[in-house]
């Protein structure tokens, strides 16, 4: 039993938060699409299109910050060889690559009437799709291998590997020259955003901070439920 | 509202942006639970399983 | 056996940290090497004479539609402006429907060839967006002078012209 301590340990934890996680969720996204897409401004360029800002902005910021918890969890798992780890990266990448799904889409849609078109290969949007391929190959790798513990170290291996991709995609609008535009909030000097703008924009990544933490929390309760099932499995063939 | 619903004119690719947004979040949300839902009942059937088969010996 | 175990994973530990350092490295270097020339989307007008540009090559410019440049060929249908980088102009003629968010003083990318006068005859013209974002009626934060000249004209004011 003393195997599943930690991880029983850490559902009752996650039982916890998620209720949570959930609520925040909600509250957020409530004042947050008013905002959005009622109370705040047209831009003084873009006009009403702007307000895809409030979902592509926090949508690339999740797809970066789910895969540092992702290598962060590949570190752990291959240094310290932590039994939830491995389960946390595997949690976590489908919904890294969800969000940088959607913050390729929506980008693609935003791009589409503003710039005049849907995909150009400068730095930054070919950096983001790598981020995606990324994702897909670390999922890719943790099914195709038949053992379980090589199949996540070479994930993990992956999923740091890509690290170098992270700051590539942050400066890539400061290196060389793209047509996506340089940094608006982070950045020297302060946000370039009004704050009727900035406020919606804050409120929408709580939004989707608040999903990614209850949608995760769910994913390691079933990858630790998947485990214990193999455990199990294992045993009635009495290994 | 009509002017409300057609964004200036970038209607389509706003309401599109938020419909996709949307559909893949929730999408995830319940793939999620569906699998969470499984992976518990598969627990509680192997344990009972192994529960019966101690009992049988 | 615990002292053991310890020592495996500080190895691990040294082992995994020296890779990615030297994998940062490597990145840095490669990325370093290409130059942002390789790795930049366009040239900028002050660029096009290091780079030896000759009529019919084919390349990307980019640059800011310089204030009070726009204007309509003698046809009335082609687009004509001059793309500024603050250093260098470049005179541009594009026939087709610009992007919306096309205006003077905010940024272009046009992709064409140089013709033998040393016009730039683009096919695509690309609007580039800057990082600022405000309710109309405002002045953006950062507003340079030569990024935002004072009153930016609108397409409908330019098509006038």
């Amino acid at each position: 039993m003393h195997k599943y301590a930690n991880p029983a340990r850490f559902g009752a934890l996650a039982d916890r938060i998620l209720p949570w996680a959930r609520w925040v969720m909600i509250l957020a996204l409530i004042p947050g699409l008013w905002l959005a897409l009622v109370a705040s401004p047209p831009d003084y360029q873009q006009g009403e299109s702007v307000r895809i800002m409030y979902l592509h902005v926090p949508a690339a910021w999740m797809s970066m910050f789910t895969y540092m918890v992702m290598a962060g969890a590949a570190f752990t798992a291959l240094v310290w060889r932590h039994p939830l780890a491995q389960l946390a990266g595997r949690a976590a990448a489908p919904i890294g690559a969800t969000f940088t799904a959607l913050a390729l889409v929506t980008g693609s849609l935003w791009g589409k009437p503003m710039w005049g078109t849907f995909w150009v290969w400068d730095g930054r949007l070919t950096s983001v799709l790598v981020l995606f391929f990324l994702y897909l190959g670390y999922m890719a790798l943790d099914r195709a291998i038949e053992d379980e513990e090589k199949a996540g170290r070479a994930a993990s291996i992956l999923a740091l590997v890509g690290v170098v991709n992270i700051p590539i995609i942050k400066f890539s609008v400061d290196w060389w020259n793209t047509l996506h535009q340089p940094a608006s909030v982070m950045r020297m000097g302060g946000s370039t955003i009004d704050g009727s703008m900035l406020t919606p924009l804050f409120i929408m990544a709580l939004a989707f901070q608040a999903y990614f933490v209850w949608i995760f929390l769910i994913r390691m309760k079933l990858e630790i439920d998947r485990r214990k099932a193999a455990v199990m499995r294992q045993s009635l063939r009495g290994i | 509202m009509a002017d409300f619903l057609d964004m200036g004119g970038y209607a389509v690719f706003v309401w599109a942006s938020y419909a996709i947004v949307a559909l893949a979040l929730v999408g995830l949300w319940l793939r999620t639970r569906g699998a969470a839902r499984q992976a518990a009942a598969d627990v509680v059937r192997l344990r009972e399983r192994i529960m019966a088969e101690g009992e049988g010996n | 056996m615990a002292k053991g175990l310890t020592t495996r994973k500080s190895q691990r530990l040294v082992v995994l940290t020296a890779g990615l350092v030297t994998l940062g490295l490597a990145t840095g270097l490669v990325l370093y090497a290409l130059g942002s020339d390789s790795l930049s989307l366009f040239v900028q007008p002050s660029d096009i004479a290091e780079h030896d540009v000759k009529p019919g090559d084919r390349l990307k410019l980019g640059g800011l539609v310089a204030t009070g440049s726009f204007h309509r060929g003698d046809d009335g249908v082609t687009n004509i402006f001059t793309v500024t980088d603050c250093v260098a102009d470049v005179k541009v003629s594009f026939r087709g429907i610009l992007p919306d968010l096309f205006r003077e003083g905010q940024g272009v990318v046009t992709e064409g060839t140089f013709d033998t006068a040393g016009l730039f005859v683009a096919d695509t013209v690309l609007a580039k967006h800057d990082e600022n974002y405000a309710p109309p009626g405002t002045m953006p934060k950062n507003a340079a002078a030569c990024t935002h000249p004072e009153g930016v004209a609108t397409a409908a004011e330019m098509a006038g012209r």
